[in-house]
């Protein structure tokens, strides 16, 4: 399986802050990666320098064999990103919404059609079609915000802490959401709640201080820490007992 | 293409907002109707409907620095920003997306203000639809403020700096509610250096058919756009930068 994106010693730097120090990591094509660590770990920094969001201070990162560095434009084309806050257009109804980002990647109308369309069925749009982003509820929302980060048919989709403050019903429905996504695409998944991280990923990667402390399967990481809780193992291995 | 997409969503989200059609198109109408009310009474020569709709107009674009620096705010407080910006839309595509969709909103809302002042007595000339027209480089200048302000301040922020003190600023330094004359002095000589007053006398002499009096106001206002809209670029660039 080849590599949908290539990391090598990733640095980003604030002032007197690493916020990611070194990283090197490869994700595999159609893989689930999962990035776990608690608050200023670096996730968020990691995911805005692969969007090509935040210039890393050094280090490089392929997507796609492209480079975020000199190739940032075709990067774009190849990626979507669903942010950490819901970001929608509110006034905008979800068909809007959908057309809108169609419209920003420069798809033609025809085909903006038939992508919307595509869309609504894959995320169970259509009962809400008509409905402005604002009046929708937390768990529409962020469906709605992952659906238009689907819009240009990215190779490569960051899902930036998808199902924060969602309720056990939304969340539930949005894991569906994102299983349902598995293997089509390659996906980055941020999140600081375990067991989503468990139950979805082929791969979790946990952060600390911008370090990768541990890579593996959710399993190989239990077996790493000697814990048979993927928690107590996350907690382990973040405390340095493993 | 895509500017167009972007600017289409901008005009969408400001005309859906029924506060931004009140205070927008409303609020300068209403202030039109109660001027010339109190004019009926105590009749006051600046609040005849040939000087005070030409400075409403002025006082209305005020209003359009409020949308443009309020949409902005709320996208970048909202991360819909951070997500445009990781699509192929580029930062010219960004600025005109914002800017133009407010321009034909600024002159649709001189048209209200001037079909209003029809309503009330103002004598029906070609020189209103010159004076619509001549109200773009003023329009790009409030635009321009929004943009600037949008990139700088949060949502709460840009309540109090464009909703009461620019409007309030622009109210008291235009000379639409009071003669600067009276008040004289410094009041008079900021009033000067700001283009508020300088955007209502152009109007007002439009309006007249008084031509050749536009300058050197004009200038003034021409000149405060293309400062505005230099700064906002560079400030709006900078917070892309920063995301």
């Amino acid at each position: 399986m080849t590599d949908a994106i290539k990391i090598t010693g990733l640095t980003k730097r604030y002032k007197d802050v690493t916020a990611v120090d070194g990283l090197d990591l490869c994700v595999r094509q159609g893989e689930l990666f999962a990035l776990l660590g608690v608050n200023g770990a670096g996730k968020t920094t990691t995911i805005k320098m692969l969007s090509c969001l935040t210039a890393p201070t050094s280090g490089e990162a392929y997507l796609g064999g492209k480079s975020i560095i000199s190739q940032p434009n075709e990067v774009k084309r190849i990626i979507g990103v669903s942010p950490q806050e819901t970001a929608v257009a509110p006034k905008l109804t979800v068909k809007e919404n959908l057309e809108f980002m169609c419209g920003v990647h420069g798809i033609s109308k025809e085909k903006t059609h038939e992508r919307v369309n595509a869309l609504c069925e894959e995320f169970a749009l259509h009962e809400v079609m008509s409905r402005k982003a604002a009046k929708l509820s937390g768990g529409w929302q962020r469906r709605l915000s992952i659906a238009m980060s689907l819009t240009g048919e990215p190779e490569i989709l960051f899902l930036d802490e998808p199902t924060l403050g969602l309720d056990v019903i939304a969340r539930s429905e949005l894991w569906d959401t994102v299983r349902a996504l598995k293997g089509k695409k390659t996906i980055i998944l941020t999140t600081h709640y375990m067991e989503e991280a468990e139950e979805l990923s082929d791969r979790i990667g946990i952060m600390r201080g911008g370090r990768l402390l541990a890579l593996g399967t959710a399993q190989e990481l239990k077996t790493l820490s000697g814990k048979d809780k993927f928690e107590d193992a996350f907690i382990a291995i973040v405390k340095g007992e493993k | 293409m895509k500017m167009l997409t972007f600017s289409s969503r901008t005009a969408k989200e400001i005309l859906r907002d029924p506060v931004n059609l009140g205070f927008g198109l409303g609020f300068p109408v209403v202030l039109i109707l109660l001027l010339t009310a109190i004019q009926a009474n105590v009749p006051v020569s600046m609040f005849e409907i040939e000087s005070l709709a030409p400075g409403m107009t002025i006082f209305g674009l005020s209003f359009m620095t409020l949308f443009s620096a309020t949409l902005i705010a709320k996208d970048r407080e909202s991360a819909l920003l951070q997500r445009l910006y990781t699509t192929p839309l580029t930062a010219a595509d960004f600025i005109l997306g914002y800017t133009l969709p407010i321009l034909p909103i600024a002159l649709a809302q001189a048209v209200v203000c001037f079909i209003t002042a029809f309503i009330l007595g103002m004598e029906i000339t070609i020189n209103v639809l010159w004076a619509v027209l001549i109200l773009i480089p003023a329009a790009v200048f409030f635009i321009a403020l929004g943009l600037l302000c949008g990139s700088v301040f949060n949502v709460k922020q840009v309540g109090g700096m464009c909703g009461a003190l620019l409007t309030n600023l622009t109210a008291w330094l235009s000379g639409i509610w009071f003669d600067l004359d009276l008040v004289g002095g410094a009041f008079k000589k900021i009033a000067e250096l700001l283009p508020f007053c300088h955007a209502v006398k152009v109007e007002q002499a439009v309006c007249a058919g008084n031509f050749g009096d536009i300058w050197p106001d004009l200038a003034w206002v021409i000149a405060y756009a293309a400062v505005a809209l230099v700064f906002a670029v560079v400030l709006f660039l900078r917070q892309m930068k920063r995301q």
